[in-house]
């Protein structure tokens, strides 16, 4: 038997269920491996003795069923990003204004991953609030990338690995949780899957419960699986959708079998190809992955056609008006009154102004003074309503194609890893991150990330499949045929369990 | 656009953030820079184009006017950063706001 940490969902079902491994024996390779893993920084908490009892109620469920139905995810360890609520357990968002915050319930999400059987590791940590793509927002500091920089470029300098999911990206990366929540406003599931070789969805606007999900921007915030493989993706992902009627935006459509979709077949399908996605500067190696993705599709049987999305580069500048308006709207209920951190002012003002001058870091505190002036009077026409305006123009271009092609085949982020430090000095180098990403979070489309080659310094890069609303099982079909074909199977070298 | 010290210092009073005084000049350059670069969207004629608020069509659902949670005065109050001085941890504390 393989190294159990090494194994994935599917796999795992198949050892549980055949009773050659436990979930306790499960659960606790994967509390020691994150605990060697400390030195990467990819978690806020780890809650190993919560892990153990759920574990062993696991098992005790699974007896008791005595070969019968058990949970989608009986027995499988998971992480947990830091913006899901989860009861009596420290819930932070990556902020300091929430120091200590215990919520007395728990997201519909960990919720409905609990009643699936599913075993709780701990929190990962993220950027502040999700806002972020390299993880060093964070106020626990950046998370550190399992994945290294080799050969003649190779200096072992700290890889970001992307974000605002960087912490559960890494923990599948690295190889201390078999799966791990995510969320995704902006490109915060697909761009760290990116950068450390995993497998990462986010579904279409509604499909996740935004219920207990601490909220940055609620038009576009939606929740996601981070995965070592598709199939362990879309098993997941059944897990966690559904109808939620406590979040009025949740969608009351049937959850699919997302696994039963994973036939392997193509053929027939029509696949868009955006000119637009064409970027000047973009790296020799990101343009000829693309192009590779484009062959393995076109040889699996999928006719390629070229589209146009005309409104592409128009995306990033507006997400940039509507993210930061909603998120000055939503980070207003952090005041030190309720919850989190208080910093005591002589009034209720002062108050309120040192609370969030102390517990705000300094990438919130620009978001939420840019989302306050584009909604403040005198500028919300000029600003919020073109913004919003160009987000209809963005959607209506996916619904021209989508009448064309049944998916849409891109990169999933410009260019591979970077080092800690490299772009925190830009914030707009660091906004184009999400270039490839953010056009699906304006449409509250569905798209997937999967590992399909390494960079010239042996780094992985992510092919993203874009599909239409509500069509996730097309979504990976494609997905499970790309990743067959990239067959990617390089893993990062242990160095961490060395480092502490 | 760009923004002044002062804008700065507005929105961020709107925004009920401290911001100190060295730090305005700084942040007005970045803010700025945000706001420049955003500009691009005036590019795009959006004359005839109604605003989009949400990738949903329909309108939200109503839910039925019932009371179906609640008696959780303690769960409310429990994460409250400045205890109840009464001791009774039955409410939020803030400083005095009526003279």
């Amino acid at each position: 038997m393989a190294e159990l940490t090494e194994i994935g969902i599917a796999e795992a079902r198949d050892l549980l269920s055949k009773g050659e491994v436990s979930s306790v024996e499960l659960t606790t390779a994967h509390s020691v491996a994150m605990a060697e893993a400390q030195s990467l920084n990819a978690m806020i908490t780890e809650t190993p003795a919560q892990a153990k009892a759920m574990a062993a109620a696991s098992d005790a469920r699974r007896a008791q069923a005595d070969g019968g139905e058990v949970g989608a995810l009986e027995g499988i360890p998971l992480a947990i990003k830091d913006l899901f609520c989860t009861n009596d357990v420290l819930t932070t968002a990556g902020s300091h204004i929430l120091d200590g915050f215990k919520p007395p319930y728990e997201s519909t999400v960990t919720d409905k991953l609990w009643k699936a059987g599913a075993v709780m590791l701990g929190k990962t940590n993220m950027d502040e609030f999700a806002m972020g793509s390299s993880n060093e927002t964070s106020y626990y500091g950046p998370v550190h990338n399992p994945w290294r920089r080799q050969g003649d470029g190779g200096d072992n300098r700290n890889l970001v690995p992307g974000g605002s999911s960087g912490g559960s990206a890494t923990a599948v990366a690295g190889r201390f949780a078999m799966a791990a929540t995510a969320t995704d406003t902006g490109g915060s599931i697909r761009q760290p899957a990116s950068f450390t070789g995993t497998v990462g969805c986010k579904p279409t606007y509604g499909r996740c419960s935004r219920w207990g999900v601490v909220a940055f921007a609620s038009s576009l915030d939606q929740a996601g699986p981070i995965t070592r493989s598709v199939r362990d993706n879309a098993i997941m992902l059944g897990a966690m959708a559904g109808y939620d009627p406590k979040d009025s935006t949740s969608a009351n459509k049937a959850v699919p079998d997302f696994e039963a979709a994973l036939t392997g077949d193509v053929r027939g399908l029509k696949i868009g190809v955006p000119k637009e996605f064409v970027l000047d500067g973009m790296p020799v190696e990101i343009e000829a992955l693309w192009q590779q993705g484009i062959g393995w599709l076109k040889d699996a049987g999928a006719e390629i056609v070229d589209i146009s999305l005309p409104h592409t580069k128009y995306a990033l500048p507006a997400y940039y008006i509507i993210a930061p308006a909603e998120a000055s709207s939503n980070l207003a209920r952090y005041d030190g009154v309720r919850f989190g951190l208080r910093v005591d002012g002589s009034d209720l003002t002062e108050m309120y102004e040192n609370t969030r001058a102390a517990g705000f870091g300094a990438e919130v505190r620009r978001r939420v003074l840019i989302g306050t002036y584009v909604l403040s009077a005198g500028y919300y026409d000029a600003y919020y309503l073109k913004a919003q305006k160009v987000r209809r123009l963005i959607t209506q271009d996916f619904r021209d194609v989508y009448e064309q092609v049944d998916a849409i085949l891109t990169p999933s982020a410009p260019s591979a890893a970077f080092a800690i430090g490299e772009k925190s000095d830009d914030p707009i180098s660091m906004y184009l991150n999400d270039v490839f990403t953010v056009t699906a979070n304006l449409a509250g489309l569905p798209g997937i990330s999967i590992p399909a080659g390494l960079s010239d310094e042996g780094l992985p890069l992510g092919l993203q499949v874009l599909a239409p609303a509500f069509d996730e099982e097309t979504m990976y079909r494609i997905a499970g045929v790309l990743e067959e074909a990239a067959a990617f199977t390089a893993q990062p070298e242990k160095w961490w369990r060395s480092a502490s | 656009m760009s923004v002044d010290k002062a804008t700065v210092a507005r929105i961020a009073h709107l925004a009920r953030i401290g911001v100190g005084e060295d730090e305005l000049e700084p942040l007005a350059a970045e803010l700025s820079g945000i706001l420049n670069w955003i500009e691009q969207l005036n590019e795009v004629d959006t004359e005839t184009v109604p605003p989009m608020a949400s990738v949903h069509d329909e309108a939200l659902r109503w839910r039925a006017d019932v009371i179906n949670d609640g008696g959780k005065q303690a769960d409310v109050v429990a994460n409250a950063p400045d205890g109840d001085n009464d001791g009774d941890g039955a409410f939020f504390t803030v400083p005095k706001v009526i003279e």
